[in-house]
């Protein structure tokens, strides 16, 4: 835990945010609520009286319709906002910001709050000026519009996006008491656009073809190979995010969706597919983006993001209100299909009891999961497991650093665990197991 | 609109359209809506800049270290160094000497890089960082003549072009393996899975963070 002199000093909105509710738990409320011990409240809570008052916003009418043409959240909820760490990258438009999980509910992400990772910054395209080129082992090299693109029969599918990079400040041990910066570079939509495959359909592939070059139309002109067996499997064409047009930060106005997928073969700004025979061994996929094993030798081309999990309440941004019932809250996922199961463990591990899959359970998408906890004001160790539906187990770090070491970097999946303090704080910490 | 979620579907559908002659609820059906536009090897040209190991993708022209040097210190030693170390956080082009099996090692083109192409196709494409896709063949050519002759992998005079730049030993060239899919095994224990669990490391330890808004 942070001492109160170092929380002071970090000035930055998330630190106070966190200091503030730990003034809120050192108050007598906590107080009231832990004697009670699950019992109903006592006192009179933040008001002035504890009588209720109408307040003036029951009087008066607010603004009226589209007095802000595009809808805002409530000035309330300023501190639901991305948050970056300006040391990790040389610049800010090769960087990344990070999802507040830790103030989401259900499984999308609201657009303004998806996660970023560029590579040159976020271009401002015209799409009157964007095109779609597919060319190389094709009958018939095309080029699209993107109004024409929008002329195909569309699908709409829900699947979340995971940076390859995500959680990869914590290998060496942990570093950041904050959900947002463990786990952010994760956010879940609903994305609308044409398979892949129709695209490749009219072009017509030639034989021999096993490979794809994707490549964006941003300065970073980001290129990654793709196998074609995904090409024809699940892979879409996207120009719309939970219902409207793509995001600038997202790829507007086209996207490359690999579903399941590390999250930097999704290339944004899509300008370009090649069909070709094999790999292009572009820098990201090689110096880049491939994972360093203790023998020297980097794994290529590790494209699953495989099962994960995580709970979301508590966590460091969240501590715990007081004792009594509490609804243990998180979010599994896995690169290779449905989530079939999460458990739980309260000690470190050594037990686990199967929690509640809640609401949607679909294929390479956010789910939710929850589990009713009474807590006492113990000291706790609290764990996540996911299990999808090959039947992978979401591993231990312990397992994890076993096989690939310490710096292998990319695709940290192994399980978070979070220590309760009595006082109600939540800690990032790492076990021996 | 989830009822009709159906990912991977294709094969499905193939698959029942075999057996029952049916189609998927999912999958309209496409043949070709003759969408797009004809497009040429010369119209794409400007944007057809992929440079892959075999060669294929590099255009005509040639340079060396000895030239790639004036260019590299107007162009790109602001942010990669006068020695190609790295100015502060900017990543370094030259190896520091760790091996690969060190901690934390330093993957650089000089010890981590599998193909010397790779050089070509991002320089071109994403260098120098705030103008790419500004350099001549010429200039590229010579750039990546440099930055392999700070590296100790290439002789100031020694010419690279479409035809030898291929050919360069990388020193890392068998360093990768292809995935083949998971290789963490983990078990799903219900009950006394370990006898006792140690906390060996805590967020509080670090600094705390400082976020940009
Ligand atoms: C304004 C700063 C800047 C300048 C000037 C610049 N670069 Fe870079 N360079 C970067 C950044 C930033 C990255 C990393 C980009 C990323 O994270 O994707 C990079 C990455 C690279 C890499 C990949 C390094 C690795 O190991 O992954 C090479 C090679 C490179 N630059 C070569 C050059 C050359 C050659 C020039 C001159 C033509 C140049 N750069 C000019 C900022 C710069």
């Amino acid at each position: 835990m942070r001492d109160d002199k170092d929380t002071k000093n970090s000035g930055d909105k998330l630190s106070r945010l966190v200091f503030d509710r730990r003034r809120f738990l050192g108050s007598g409320l906590l107080g009231g609520l832990a004697a009670l011990a699950g019992g109903r409240r006592a006192e009179a809570d933040g008001l002035s009286t504890s009588q209720l008052v109408v307040p003036p916003w029951s009087h008066r009418p607010g603004p009226g319709v589209a007095t802000r043409a595009y809808g805002q959240p409530s000035p309330y909820e300023k501190s639901v906002i991305r948050r970056f760490l300006p040391w990790i990258r040389p610049t800010r438009e090769a960087s990344v910001s990070f999802t507040p999980l830790q103030d989401l509910h259900g499984i999308i992400t609201p657009n303004g709050l998806f996660f970023e990772r560029h590579h040159a910054g976020t271009p401002e395209i015209d799409p009157q000026q964007h095109r779609l080129v597919i060319h190389g082992m094709v009958e018939q090299p095309l080029v699209f519009r993107v109004d024409e693109l929008m002329r195909f029969p569309s699908v709409s599918r829900i699947h979340f996006i995971e940076c390859a990079g995500n959680g990869a400040m914590e290998q060496h041990g942990a570093m950041h008491n904050a959900l947002q910066f463990t786990h952010g570079m994760l956010s879940c939509a609903e994305w609308t656009g044409v398979p892949l495959r129709y695209l490749l359909r009219e072009a017509g592939i030639r034989k021999g073809a096993r490979w794809l070059l994707a490549e964006g139309a941003d300065a970073a002109g980001l290129a990654r190979s793709f196998p074609i067996e995904k090409a024809m499997d699940d892979a879409l064409i996207v120009y719309a995010q939970n219902g409207e047009p793509l995001r600038p930060e997202q790829g507007y106005p086209l996207r490359l969706l690999l579903p399941g997928w590390e999250g930097v073969a999704n290339v944004k700004w899509l300008r370009r597919l090649e069909v070709g025979d094999r790999p292009w061994e572009t820098r990201e996929e090689t110096a880049t983006y491939t994972d360093l094993l203790p023998s020297g030798k980097a794994r290529q081309f590790t494209f699953v993001q495989e099962a994960k999990s995580v709970i979301t309440s508590p966590c460091p941004e969240r501590p715990m209100p007081g004792r009594g019932r509490f609804m243990v809250e998180g979010l599994a996922w896995s690169g290779a299909g449905r989530i079939k199961a999460v458990d739980v463990s309260f000690d470190g591990g050594r037990n686990w009891r199967s929690a509640r899959l809640k609401g949607l359970v679909l294929d390479k998408a956010l789910t939710r999961f929850e589990i009713e906890w009474n807590w006492q004001g113990g000291q706790a160790l609290l764990q996540s497991r996911a299990i999808d539906e090959t039947g992978y187990v979401q591993p231990t770090l312990g397992q994890l650093r076993a096989v690939r070491g310490m710096n292998s970097m990319y695709h940290n999946n192994a399980i978070q665990t979070w220590l309760i303090h009595p006082s109600g704080e939540v800690e990032n910490v790492q076990l021996d197991v | 609109m989830f009822s009709s979620m159906c990912d991977g579907c294709l094969m499905r559908c193939l698959i029942l359209a075999a057996v029952a002659m049916v189609a998927c609820a999912d999958e309209p059906v496409v043949a070709e809506w003759g969408l797009g536009r004809p497009i040429s090897a010369d119209e794409i040209k400007p944007w057809d800049i992929d440079v892959r190991p075999d060669g294929v993708g590099l255009p005509e022209g040639s340079g060396t270290a000895e030239a790639g040097e004036a260019i590299f210190q107007t162009k790109c030693a602001s942010c990669h160094g006068e020695f190609g170390e790295g100015v502060g956080r900017f990543p370094p082009l030259v190896w520091d000497g760790t091996p690969l099996t060190a901690d934390r090692p330093r993957k650089t083109v000089g010890n981590f890089w599998p193909y010397a192409t790779t050089l070509w196709d991002y320089i071109y494409r994403a260098m120098p960082f705030g103008n790419a896709q500004s350099l001549t063949s010429d200039e590229v050519y010579a750039l990546v003549a440099y930055v392999l002759a700070m590296n100790d992998l290439l002789d100031e005079d020694t010419v690279v072009d479409a035809k030898t730049l291929p050919k360069i030993e990388m020193p890392n060239r068998e360093g990768f393996i292809r995935d083949t899919g998971p290789d963490i095994h983990a078990s799903r224990c219900m009950q006394n899975c370990v006898q006792e669990v140690r906390i060996i490391s805590r967020a509080s330890q670090h600094r705390s963070v400082d976020s940009g808004e």
